[in-house]
């Protein structure tokens, strides 16, 4: 038995996390953090943390399930570490991902310490990651946790918990990474929990509507500049590198253009953006191909640098490929990739796995990649 | 072991009488029904209502009920406002405090968004309390209403509102005053107070949830919010809440007669609390020095070095019931405005005493605070276990 904290989106998963942890005879308390001040007219229910409603769907839950409930006001906090970044890492050029960013600096690395001050021994979240210990799940908090994939394939969220330290997962607690997604549904039916049906979310929880350049447009000065051709040929303007990110082919503004000699119109995407000159280049997805990405503070689960061969995975709902972690003595890791993956964007977590594809041994924050960025850069 | 329970601010238990008069007029028919049965139950709202009016020194005529003191702050600001504005053809002007329950402020400032009135808020000092000459300073030839309430929610801090009925009857403005959190301690006394207009809650004296009092005085301008059957003057439609009402005139029944020995013995209550964590490092009493200025139930501190969300969960922990201040629509704490304009920081902590209030609760609250206070400072909420402790991959690989 120990003292879990577990903190309650309002979402089904969280919600039966904090059951299965009361069947398993621990003594929980269940907390919501209210991460953003959104206006009621812009809340929509379901929508990630940050409606009255998924305070009061989280709260309804804990009281079902006979335990003690609070909301804890991290707005301030979540704006300064999570949605100002965020605003400020797409300004510069990169491609955040602000829900790793939330892990680390607010919903759990963060909150489990703030739980461990006040005197809990474990803090669970309702991630679809399983923790292994000794080859069987982990179900009470202690040394020796392993990070790995969740039980349902389509769900498995241990690449925004790649973060974790080895010390972190001995206070953690993931139940549901051991369901699948149709079975946690299952367990809210059955327990009576009114969340059993709630759709997932999957947009980011601080822009309800999806749209992240309407929201980065209201925060980021526009800052117009170039979108050139792989050689440098000027093919049009754009009012600021937040609207790209590399990969995307949609939004150019060039789908009549033609990018090939003989004047076919070819698929363009972008291939790299420089906030210094604000140039957007574009090319064909050839050139996209990565096989190299560079980690300056890299982290690693199990407290160690993984060795031999590996898989390596750069993206939320992605597929992993295998490939190695080279030392860079001092200045991080650098991650040879095996295969080619297209669309490696500066900012974007590049998490690895072990060879078997199941394990989560840590990862970072691409800092450098292979890009087409020997090429020269027209300046308008 | 029972909560010790010191958030009699927020809702003080129900006296005896009131449940026994809620109980007895649960089956009551409806009080304005012509027959017989109709009869029995009007008796109940009227003799609650003359109870609240001697209890007041008002009029019968002037006491209204309502669900609650949010409605009964509402009718008065929006019903005496869009009066004026009715009357006179022109925006009216209305002058509150900053301090004032959301009740008061958060109808004010939606009158003054939308067009129907222009709006000052006159800061507290820094003890919380009102400068009544400030407010006279505030009020122009166009100010309809003032709104100054008798003692504030969260510092206990008594307004003096002696200087303003006068001066304002003379120029033609109207007084409410918010006496929610007064009427278990304090005499009130309408005609003395000069106040035109006053909001009760039942659940703060003594009476149950779900009811309360505006005393409107006659010849009052003031437009009713719910149109409907009329009932109450034509101010204030619905069906009498028979029990809820009796319960209400009970519970002032009780109240009032309990009111000055009550008083007295919270303050010693009180003062005991605040000396026995006035001992403890970065813990401050907020709220006015002097013990006439502050209500006797009331103990607000402002605690250095620790979080709010800490405290509650560590208070909820020790079985201690006490308010960390207010909460949004969520239930998260928020910042208090009322501290805010007062320029309080810290950590708040509002313990407020009532008529169960022992002195076994007030000690134990101190003993608790002076165990929770420093642990959670050193980042140790309750009994921390090392990791040491815990079941290491050998032990637990067998059930895993």
């Amino acid at each position: 038995m120990a003292r879990v904290l577990v903190a309650m989106s309002g979402g089904v998963d969280s919600a039966v996390a904090a059951a299965l942890l009361v069947d398993a005879g621990h003594e929980v308390t269940g907390v919501h953090l209210k991460l953003a001040d959104l206006p009621m007219d812009e809340q929509v229910p379901g929508h990630g943390c940050c409606t009255l409603d998924d305070a009061q769907d989280a709260r309804r839950c804990a009281q079902v399930l006979g335990i003690p409930f609070y909301v804890w006001d991290m707005a301030d906090t979540f704006q300064r570490e999570v949605q100002a970044p965020f605003a400020a890492s797409y300004a510069a050029g990169a491609t955040p991902n602000p829900c790793i960013t939330c892990n680390e600096r607010v919903k759990y690395a963060a909150l489990l310490d703030q739980a461990r001050s006040l005197g809990f021994d474990a803090l669970a979240t309702g991630h679809h990651a399983r923790l292994v210990r000794g080859g069987g799940a982990v179900n009470d908090p202690g040394p020796g946790a392993q990070l790995h994939r969740g039980t349902d394939p389509r769900k498995d969220q241990s690449y925004v918990l790649y973060v974790a330290t080895a010390e972190q997962l001995a206070r953690t607690l993931l139940p549901v990474g051991e369901l699948t997604k149709d079975r946690v549904r299952g367990i809210a039916t059955e327990r009576g929990l009114r969340v059993a049906d709630k759709p997932d979310s999957y947009d980011v929880c601080f822009i309800p509507d999806g749209d992240t350049a309407g929201y980065l447009a209201e925060r980021v000065p526009a800052a117009p500049g170039p979108i050139v051709d792989l050689d440098g040929t000027p093919l049009g303007e754009h009012d600021g590198v937040w609207r790209f990110t590399v990969g995307q082919r949609r939004g150019l503004g060039l789908e009549r253009t033609p990018s090939s000699p003989d004047g076919r119109v070819q698929r363009r995407f972008v291939v790299d953006v420089d906030p210094a000159t604000r140039t957007v280049r574009t090319g064909p997805r050839e050139a996209l191909a990565c096989r190299w990405a560079e980690v300056e503070l890299p982290t690693w689960t199990t407290g160690e640098r993984p060795e031999g061969p590996v898989r390596i995975q750069v993206r939320a709902h992605g597929r992993s490929v295998p490939g190695q972690v080279v030392d860079r003595e001092g200045h991080g890791v650098r991650l040879e990739l095996d295969e080619p993956v297209h669309g490696l964007a500066l900012g974007q977590a590049a998490v690895v796995y072990d060879a078997a594809d199941a394990h989560c041994l840590g990862g970072g924050r691409v800092v450098r990649a292979d890009r087409p960025a020997g090429l020269p850069v027209a300046v308008s | 072991m029972a909560t010790t329970y010191l958030d009699h601010a927020a809702t003080t238990p129900p006296r005896p009488e009131a449940r026994a008069a809620l109980t007895t007029w649960l089956d009551a028919a409806n009080a304005s029904s012509p027959h017989a049965l109709g009869q029995r139950a009007r008796v109940a709202v009227e003799e609650a209502r003359e109870a609240i009016a001697a209890a007041l020194g008002c009029s019968p005529h002037e006491v209204v009920f309502t669900s609650g003191g949010t409605e009964a702050d509402n009718l008065a600001v929006k019903g005496i406002a869009w009066a004026a504005r009715e009357r006179s053809g022109q925006v009216p002007h209305v002058v509150t405090t900053a301090v004032e329950h959301p009740a008061v402020l958060e109808p004010a400032r939606w009158l003054a968004a939308r067009g129907d009135v222009r709006l000052t808020e006159v800061p507290p000092e820094p003890d919380g309390r009102i400068d009544p000459d400030r407010v006279l300073a505030a009020v122009g030839d166009d100010t309809a209403l003032v709104s100054v309430m008798a003692a504030n929610n969260e510092l206990g801090a008594i307004n003096d509102l002696a200087p303003l009925g006068p001066a304002l009857r003379e120029r033609g403005v109207a007084l409410h005053t918010d006496a929610v959190q007064a009427m278990a301690t304090l005499d009130i006394d309408v005609q003395d107070w000069g106040v035109d207009a006053m909001a009760l809650s039942a659940h703060k004296f003594g009476g149950p949830q779900g009811v309360g009092v505006a005393v409107l005085r006659r010849g009052l301008g003031i437009e009713p919010l719910a149109h409907g059957g009329g009932q109450d003057r034509g101010v204030r439609s619905g069906t009498f809440a028979v029990g809820l009402v009796a319960a209400c005139g009970a519970a002032v029944r009780a109240a009032a007669a309990d009111r000055s020995s009550l008083a007295s013995r919270l303050r010693a209550l009180s003062d005991r609390l605040a000396a026995g964590v006035a001992t403890l490092d970065g813990v401050r009493r907020d709220g006015p020095d002097e013990p006439d200025a502050r209500l006797a139930s009331h103990v607000h501190l402002s605690i250095d070095g620790l979080s709010g969300e800490a405290l509650i969960l560590a208070l909820d922990d020790a079985e201690v019931a006490a308010s960390p201040g207010s909460a949004c629509g969520s239930g998260a704490a928020k910042a208090s405005h009322v501290l805010e304009a007062a320029g309080i920081v810290g950590t708040p902590l509002r313990l407020s005493l009532g008529w169960t209030t022992t002195e076994e609760d007030v000690d134990r609250a101190v003993d608790v605070l002076t165990d929770v206070i420093p642990r959670l400072r050193s980042g140790q909420g309750a009994a921390v276990v090392s990791l040491a402790d815990l079941p290491s991959a050998d032990a637990t690989s067998e059930d895993g």
